[in-house]
């Protein structure tokens, strides 16, 4: 089991590696750059040489290669720069953001689990009725709804409804459980949604195929439906394929609460995201990528050794 | 000289005419009438942009000001209530000479930092020399305007003296700037970055804590200078998004934001918050500009940029889009309702400011036959925010009505500003702001390229260099509106760039904050000091 | 089944008869299938008679007909330029449309030529390619797209976002790979490929004439998958600014700006561009389901 780990973590490497390069070389060629947008903003008057001098200070006159160098050099030390635009560590730019994204990634995946996993049970058990029908409805529109729209809807209807917003500020769950409740709660549902509908299909798909299975329909016209000991087992096959959808999907998620951090105005990763590019800051634009493409990579693995733990089959040496 | 009520208006009725009655709109001097400050309280409002820096002398966005002023005196500052009236801050009293070569400061005595060291006069002269001659690795943008100052002495520990090169008119302004937040001279000598880094003035607050992305907060510092202020415990600024900004001043979350708000956030607003809505309006120090780059065909021809300027129908554009967005009145190079303005019957005279629509695009129409373009196509190219977009869109159906065909492209602000300095664009939707009136600030947009690096028109025009720099000198009011006006009417005539219109600054919060006065820039008045709630 | 589409795809007499009977078994066998096939085809109807639908232009501002209430006037209502909404929701569907189809079949050909690729030669061309796969799926999508927006620009031609449209397939490039891929390998362990390679037959005649035909069934679920996906991925980065910019009419620019400050005035101006995204969507995800049922033997009952 080990070696298989240690042999998964060595392919990763090539992979990170490539999001490096490609990364670095290609934000390079964007025009324009953060010294003017830092500089200029609100047009006030800065002599060239003014910003001439900020640009060397950041060192973005060094040849490329140099540059490069120095960042795959930070890399490995675990140094991932100071952003462009605030000149603070890049890891406490993250540091402080990560935890309310990664909360509302949690919470979004527990409410599309608490949601998916029986009405994805139920449709495959009911198939072609009203139920499965209604479900599968429900599904299909919640990967149809764009989430910002969703969530658009949420604050405004808040508003107009109940006369409330969410709180404005992030408060750890730790401190002050309400208050971050109420303010995540919001934008977990809006993405959670769609989480549940990606979920909920899996897992009516993998629910039909182990149904089809002979030892079921053995069981089944035998009337041993009831049977918890074949319930069960059958249950538990059905629901690997769910479980690696649940792992990719939370990855992804990660990615996707860019849009919906800017609709509930949170301070996330999201946001943080979208105003570097905005403001051309390659080193965070290059340090979120590598740290989002980590993320994607690391869940991957874990899926894969939740998948060899829970299926012997596929364990690996088996 | 000074107008009380300069550029502030009150409001009678809601524009839209949706049937709200009409609200308590404020004039000038209402916390005087809403009765006696109280002290306590937290102040809770929002910023729309996270701050690149700390340091006010390096940046000139309102992101930084909001948040920094509280912490941070300056020299001289415009007189809260009663713009553009400027009067001491640490400064106690000033005197100017009469060949206006030599202004003499006498500083307030006993005023301390926040970490208990005494403010004197070798502060504010590190402080300016550091802004007009930055040592290497500081970053001033207040160095072109402090270019013609000799010298800066001390000659007692209360008393500093400026030296002038040559006569500069606007210098007083300069020296009101919100931007001149002085330093301590002792910490700059042992790291003169540390602004950028370190919150440390003599303002009403404290710094307590940034968590960026989030939040900013200040607590009130016992020993500030004006006794019994500020009246606040502390304030809180949080950074959010406009659009969430309204959300949470309709949900009582925040209660107020400084910047300005568009005429339906507005309207949102109170209608969430009714009788506790306070509103304040003005004309604002920002107006949206059509740069056309004369370096590039045809814009090099003046009757192409003169037939583009008339087929702009301003005050239709006025009336219509300042019911949907910042986009407001109708001015000249210098701001409607200033005391450089020209009047509404000057304005007429220039071009694409009369009132006959169908004879300024039949001229424009005329203008472009004869200049060979009359199948016109060009790219306009713009900021993907608002009002920009409006004013693009406004430009492109103006200009689709004399046959001339656009492509409007938005691009970021980093590829906006490296397009402009470049010369890597044809028509261009352009802005300008800034802090004060005075011409001297204002009408640098307009002249040569190589006289100034804002006049992204890359244009030369020596005539307009040389009106420039005479009203720069000139002091006595009459004489320098004539200049102005001069200037004024042969850059319309050239039109290498020209006003499309200015901004309306529409400031709304919730009616518990009293204290804090309107002026046509959001760049001032932001210390707190004489800010309260009425809660 | 999938024989049958590669008999389809072998032009020749009787095609379209085969094709016919096909249609009609599957509109029988996949009632929600093709009601998102309807969908479809309503929509790209009006798409493309946008101009001769529409009552207005969709561009042309009308200051005194602002934020208007849906009315006979405009049935819509008007946005706060007054513009007609309906005639914007319409052209609306023809961006949506030619930016999801175009940059899903973009994706979906270039990832789909490159699992043929990788399956026919085998070896080190295919560990490259996965390897090379393997870091642009490291991305997520909505940040790959924004970066390669970021970096190209806009670039309009004819009015077509060439470089959203190139933003926008990026992304879909390796995931259409790794599963026309997998599609791949099956055909490529045939007996007839090796066949054809000792035949002196040239590598490309072999990909496109014997191999990829195999494969147009995952092809064409692919296919509708992924517009789904990039019309939503269009008006995401429409919402950020990102994507079509004013004044092209658009859904998700529809939705961003200060469209919310309208919301109790103008509420017309959220709900109906939002319903737009999700019905197309919608019918893409139905009608790519019900494809993907009726071609795969495994779920024929």
């Amino acid at each position: 089991m080990l070696s298989f780990i240690i042999r998964r973590i060595a392919l990763m490497v090539p992979t990170l590696l490539g999001v490096a390069v490609l990364t670095f070389f290609l934000l390079r060629v964007v025009p324009g750059d953060v010294v003017e947008v830092k500089l200029r903003s609100d047009g006030a008057s800065v002599t060239q040489a003014t910003v001439q001098a900020e640009r060397v200070r950041l060192g973005l006159d060094r040849p490329l290669v140099n540059q490069f160098g120095s960042w795959m050099g930070g890399l490995v030390t675990g140094d991932l720069g100071t952003s462009m635009w605030t000149g603070r560590p890049v890891s406490q730019e993250i540091g402080v953001r990560l935890s309310l994204t990664l909360q509302v990634a949690v919470m979004a995946a527990i409410i599309a689990v608490v949601i998916a996993v029986p009405l994805g049970t139920l449709s495959a058990l009911f198939r072609d009725t009203w139920l499965d029908y209604a479900v599968r409805i429900f599904t299909i529109a919640g990967l149809a709804v764009p989430s910002f729209w969703l969530g658009m809807l949420i604050v405004l209807s808040l508003l107009t409804v109940f006369h409330w917003s969410p709180p404005v500020t992030y408060t750890p769950f730790w401190r002050d459980p309400v208050q971050n409740m109420s303010q995540l709660i919001w934008p977990a549902l809006a993405v959670g949604y769609r989480y549940a509908a990606v979920v909920a299909r899996m897992v009516r798909s993998s629910v039909l195929e182990v149904l089809r299975e002979d030892y079921i329909r053995t069981a089944r016209a035998k009337g041993v439906w009831e049977s918890h000991v074949v319930v069960r087992h059958a249950m538990r096959n059905a629901m690997l394929p769910a479980v690696t959808v649940v792992g990719l999907e939370f990855a992804f998620l990660i990615g996707g609460l860019v849009v919906t951090e800017q609709v509930f105005n949170l301070n996330g990763i999201g946001r943080l995201f979208v105003e570097a590019v905005t403001r051309s800051d390659f080193v965070l634009v290059q340090a979120l990528i590598m740290f989002l493409a980590l993320v994607f990579v690391v869940t991957n693995l874990v899926v894969d050794l939740l998948y060899g733990v829970l299926d012997p089959r596929v364990r690996p040496g088996a | 000289m000074t107008d009380r009520t300069d550029g502030l208006r009150r409001r009678e009725a809601l524009g839209l005419g949706l049937g709200l009655p009409a609200l308590l709109w404020a004039g000038p001097g209402h916390a005087a009438a809403t009765g006696e400050p109280k002290r306590g309280g937290t102040l809770i409002y929002s910023v729309a942009a996270e701050p690149p820096t700390y340091d006010l002398t390096a940046t000139s966005t309102f992101a930084v000001m909001h948040r920094l002023a509280p912490h941070y005196s300056t020299l001289l500052q415009f007189e809260p209530g009663n713009y553009p009236n400027i009067v001491g801050d640490l400064a106690e009293s000033w005197t100017e000479a009469p060949d206006k070569m030599t202004y003499t400061f006498k500083l307030r005595d006993k005023v301390v930092f926040h970490d208990g060291t005494p403010c004197e006069a070798a502060d504010v002269k590190a402080t300016y020399d550091r802004m007009r001659a930055p040592p290497t690795g500081v970053i001033s943008s207040r160095q072109p305007s402090f270019a013609q100052i000799a010298s800066v002495e001390t000659p007692d520990r209360l008393t500093v003296v400026f030296r002038m090169k040559a006569v500069d008119a606007s210098i007083t302004d300069t020296f009101a700037s919100p931007w001149n937040s002085i330093f301590s001279a002792a910490k700059l000598t042992s790291d003169p970055n540390y602004p950028g880094r370190v919150v440390m003035g003599t303002g009403p607050f404290r710094f307590v804590e940034h968590v960026p992305g989030s939040h900013w907060v200040g607590t009130r510092f016992d020993g500030y200078f004006r006794a019994g202020h500020p009246y606040l415990d502390g304030f809180r600024a949080i950074t959010m998004a406009p659009s969430a900004m309204v959300n949470a001043l309709a949900g009582r979350q925040i209660m107020a934001e400084f910047r300005g708000v568009t005429p339906n956030e507005r309207d949102r607003i109170v209608r969430a918050l009714g009788k506790d809505t306070e509103v304040e309006e003005s004309s604002w120090m920002l107006h949206m500009i059509c740069t056309f780059n004369c370096q590039k065909k045809p814009f090099d021809d003046p009757r192409v940029r003169r037939a583009l300027s008339l087929a702009m129908d301003r005050w239709g554009g006025s009336a219509s889009l300042s019911k949907v967005s910042q986009l407001g009145p109708v001015g000249g190079l210098v701001r409607p309702g200033s005391t450089w303005s020209a009047t509404s019957a000057e304005m007429e005279k220039w071009p694409g400011y009369g009132r006959d629509l169908a004879a300024n695009r039949a001229e424009a129409r005329r203008l472009l036959k004869e200049a060979g373009q009359e199948n016109l196509q060009l790219t306009l190219l713009d900021r993907n925010i608002q009002p920009y977009i409006t004013a693009g869109v406004f430009m492109i159906d103006q200009w689709r009505q004399i046959g001339v065909k656009v492509d409007h492209q938005q691009v970021e602000l980093a590829a906006w500003y490296a397009a402009q300095n470049s010369g890597n664009f044809e028509v261009l939707v352009d802005s300008f702001t800034q802090f004060s009136d005075d011409p001297t600030n204002v009408l640098v947009k307009y002249v040569s390229y190589d006289k100034a690096e804002v006049a992204v028109a890359h244009a030369t025009d020596r005539e307009l260099d040389r009106l420039f720099d005479e009203q720069g000198r000139t002091v006595e009011v009459a004489a320098r509106k004539a200049l102005v006006r001069q200037f004024e009417t042969r850059a319309m005539d050239q039109a290498y760039a020209v006003p499309v219109l200015w901004w309306q600054r529409i400031v709304a919060m919730n009616k518990e904050v009293r204290g804090w006065s309107m002026s046509p820039t959001h760049m001032i008045y932001q210390d707190l000091s004489d800010v309260w709630l009425a809660t | 089944m999938s024989a049958t589409i590669a008999g389809l795809a072998r032009s020749g007499p009787g095609a379209f008869g085969r094709f016919a009977r096909g249609a009609g078994r599957f509109a029988r066998q996949q009632p929600l299938g093709t009601l998102g096939l309807l969908v479809i085809l309503l929509m790209a109807a009006a798409a493309l008679g946008a101009d001769l639908v529409s009552p207005y232009d969709p561009e042309a501002a009308d200051f005194a007909a602002m934020l208007a209430p849906p009315s006979p006037d405009h049935i819509l209502g008007t946005d706060s330029f007054g513009r007609d909404i309906l005639t914007r929701l319409l052209f609306g569907a023809r961006t949506a449309l030619t930016i999801g189809l175009a940059s899903s079949f973009l994706g979906c050909a270039a990832g789909g030529l490159l699992g043929l690729t990788a399956a026919y030669w085998g070896g080190r061309v295919d560990m490259l390619l996965q390897q090379l796969v393997d870091i642009i799926l490291a991305f997520p999508i909505i940040v790959l797209a924004l970066v390669v927006v970021a970096l190209v620009g806009r670039n309009t031609v004819a009015g077509i976002d060439l470089n959203l449209i190139a933003a926008i397939a990026v992304p879909i490039v390796p995931r259409a790979e790794r599963v026309i891929r997998a599609a791949a390998l099956g055909v490529r362990a045939m007996p007839y490929i090796d066949a054809a390679r000792a035949g002196g037959y040239g590598d490309g005649y072999i990909i496109l004439r014997h191999m990829a035909p195999n494969v147009m069934a995952p092809f064409l679920v692919l296919l509708s998958a992924y517009v789904a996906q990039a019309i939503l991925l269009e008006a995401s980065l429409s919402f950020l600014g990102l994507g079509v910019t004013e004044p092209k009419p658009a859904w998700g620019l529809m939705l961003s700006g200060d469209s919310a400050n309208f919301y109790q005035e103008a509420p017309w101006m959220i709900l109906f561009p939002g319903l737009a995204i999700s019905l197309a969507v919608f019918a893409f995800n139905l009608f790519g389901d019900s494809l993907r049922d009726w071609l795969d033997p495994k779920f024929r009952t």
